[in-house]
């Protein structure tokens, strides 16, 4: 394996992530059923940039998400942030090492304690870490609340007192605050309305400038995703199916449920003739306990023949930097 | 805007001026709480001082002279010649101390242990909730007086009448802890899988400070309900353990013992020994569970 030889511009790397859940032996009956919910998933994100995932629910992208943060139980595989492995960090190691990487949660509600004020809850990881005198803390509280787009002297409100959007600037405000190597946005615009949504993207993106932050960016927005994210992985069912640049996905889907998926973009553009190529998914995904023994996708998929329903297909590279797990791609 | 004006236009205190029961069960609950509190400037005498005791008083009938003093009591006099009056008063006061005590002391346990049950599950959980459970299996009465009846066992002959009290407080507050344990384990297992919770966690907050400083404070609205329930049932509990003669001493009589006494009287016609104390256990824990009962339905929205 290759721990420490990380390029200094990979600012994670992520090799084989499996996670898991049952399949303990249980008292009564049995073996409890697992769900692959990650299911070996590597890629790596360049420092600086933004690398987007997108799914469908139940594709495993948030478990993905959630495992990298050590928040979800790593069943197998490793976590490598700048040349830090913290897939193996345990305990109090992991507890020192949590600012490094942050997250902006999706719900603007429940991610913010509502007993605690604006001001308090972006500076509390500053207490935490100690940072600075006491005057020095209040100054980059507030000036985190100006880089965020709020006014220094919201400070003294209830998370209550603001409004989604305002609420998920504290969120970007919060992880801000301890300088972090990554930040992993789960979904961090889906519960707002559109124009908030670009208002929060916008105020991502000029961050990003400013400060050269690395955002994991987890979506099922291909609008938002495509607005936003420098690279693109596919999930569908624990796996990455496709991946490339955002310009080379969004012209020149390779995988079928790629292609599916923006076909199932609406838009106002489309005319009778593009209505009748488009590809329709038909059912569910199988179920992530009893996974189908080929390609994850042949039973849904327009194009399948008999190979997909036998073998796996591997996750290749087909042109400069467009990896498709496809064997008719 | 001063707090105060806050606090009166807030729903709450809106909530409060528009139900007439709240408001009349609070003006009572004070009135008793603030008369125990200054019984000294108000009773007509100290009655767990026994010199200030006359046996010739006994029985006097409320409102009327006692045959040999001459003397007259508003509420009459016990077999011992205690102005019950004043008795009242005095034994409010340990009613009213055993019963905050007591649902201190449960509310503490309670609210501790629910919140590691909840928090940390697994084996914790089970083995905290197991425990519950048993407990709750039997009548509260019943397990303080067994806590009453080892604790006593412990504490030496000469001392058991001082350490009554806390004997007491210790049985009741730990008879009710269950209470508190069980919903707060509830509202921490919702709390927990918040998100807040996750990201105090990526900060690298431990368990303990995460439990304290923000799991707490949002689980305490359900609490202050089951406190306030509970301080009626703790009175009651103390009155009930004082009449049965294990709690109270007879020479500190709480309003349980003064019911026990008067008991005694109540078919040679001495009836106000009995009727007078009980009126105020019935009027203070009565103004305590209506208050605790409005307090549930006024923080629950879901009721509005």
């Amino acid at each position: 394996m290759s721990g420490a030889q990380a390029k200094p511009d990979i600012a994670l790397r992520v090799e084989d992530l499996k996670v898991h859940f049952g399949g303990k032996k249980r008292f009564f009956s049995g073996y409890a059923n697992t769900v692959h919910a990650v299911d070996g998933v590597s890629f790596e994100v360049p420092a600086g940039k933004t690398f987007g995932i997108v799914g469908e629910s139940g594709s495993g992208k948030s478990t993905t998400a959630l495992a990298i943060l050590r928040l979800a139980p790593i069943t197998s595989g490793k976590v490598v942030l700048g040349d830090t492995v913290i897939s193996d960090l345990e305990k109090e190691e992991l507890r020192s090492e949590r600012s490094r990487f942050q997250i902006v949660f999706q719900d603007p509600y429940s991610s913010l304690d509502p007993r605690k004020r604006a001001g308090a809850i972006v500076r509390e990881p500053l207490e935490l870490m100690k940072i600075g005198t006491l005057k020095e803390r209040d100054e980059k509280v507030a000036a985190l609340f100006v880089q965020v787009g709020l006014r220094p002297e919201q400070q003294a409100l209830f998370p209550h007192q603001f409004s989604g959007g305002q609420r998920q600037r504290l969120g970007l405000a919060r992880a801000l605050s301890t300088r972090p190597e990554l930040i992993v946005c789960d979904e961090p615009v889906s519960a707002l309305d559109v124009a908030i949504q670009a208002q929060i993207l916008n105020l991502m993106a000029d961050l990003q400038k400013q400060l050269g932050l690395t955002y994991l960016f987890i979506s099922h927005d291909l609008g938002v995703v495509q607005h936003i994210c420098d690279i693109v992985a596919v999930m569908y069912l624990g796996q990455i199916v496709e991946q490339a640049d955002r310009v080379s996905l969004f012209t020149n889907p390779r995988h079928p449920y790629t292609k599916a998926l923006l076909e199932a973009v609406p838009s106002v553009h489309q005319n009778k003739r593009n209505r009748r190529e488009r590809i329709r998914l038909v059912g569910d995904p199988p179920s992530p306990i009893n996974l189908p023994k080929g390609c994850r996708f042949a039973s849904r998929c327009p194009v399948a023949e008999a190979r997909c329903h036998q073998e796996a297909p591997p996750l290749l590279e087909k042109e400069n930097g467009h990896q498709v797990a496809c064997f008719l791609a | 805007m001063s707090v105060f004006h806050r606090f009166w236009d807030s729903d709450f205190a809106w909530d409060f001026r528009h139900s007439p029961v709240a408001v009349v069960s609070f003006l009572v609950a004070l009135l008793l709480v603030l008369s125990a509190l200054f019984a000294p400037l108000i009773a007509t005498i100290n009655p767990f001082e026994p010199g200030n005791l006359n046996l010739m008083n006994g029985f006097t009938a409320p409102g009327t002279q006692n045959a040999f003093t001459g003397e007259s009591f508003i509420l009459g006099t016990d077999d011992q010649g205690r102005d019950v009056y004043s008795t009242i008063l005095y034994g409010m006061r340990i009613s009213l101390f055993v019963g905050f005590a007591a649902v201190a002391l449960g509310m503490l346990i309670g609210v501790t242990l629910g919140l590691v049950a909840g928090y940390f599950g697994g084996w914790t959980d089970a083995i905290i909730m197991r425990i519950a459970d048993v407990q709750l299996t039997f009548p509260s009465i019943l397990v303080a007086m067994l806590i009453f009846g080892v604790a006593k066992g412990f504490t030496p002959v000469e001392y058991r009448d001082q350490l009554a009290i806390w004997v007491l407080i210790l049985s009741i507050g730990l008879s009710d802890w269950v209470q508190f344990a069980r919903v707060v384990r509830g509202a921490t297992l919702v709390e927990k899988q918040k998100e807040y919770v996750q990201a105090a966690r990526l900060i690298g907050r431990g368990a303990m400070p995460i439990l304290v400083r923000h799991i707490l404070p949002n689980v305490l609205s359900p609490v202050l309900v089951i406190a306030t329930i509970s301080l009626a049932l703790a009175i009651i509990a103390e009155a009930t353990l004082s009449f049965l003669g294990v709690g109270a001493p007879s020479t500190q009589p709480s309003l349980g013992t003064l019911i026990r006494i008067g008991q005694n009287y109540l078919f040679s016609g001495e009836w106000w020994i009995l009727f007078f104390p009980s009126a105020t256990l019935l009027a203070l824990a009565l103004s305590v569970n209506l208050l605790g009962d409005w307090l549930r339905d006024a923080l629950n929205p879901k009721l509005k």
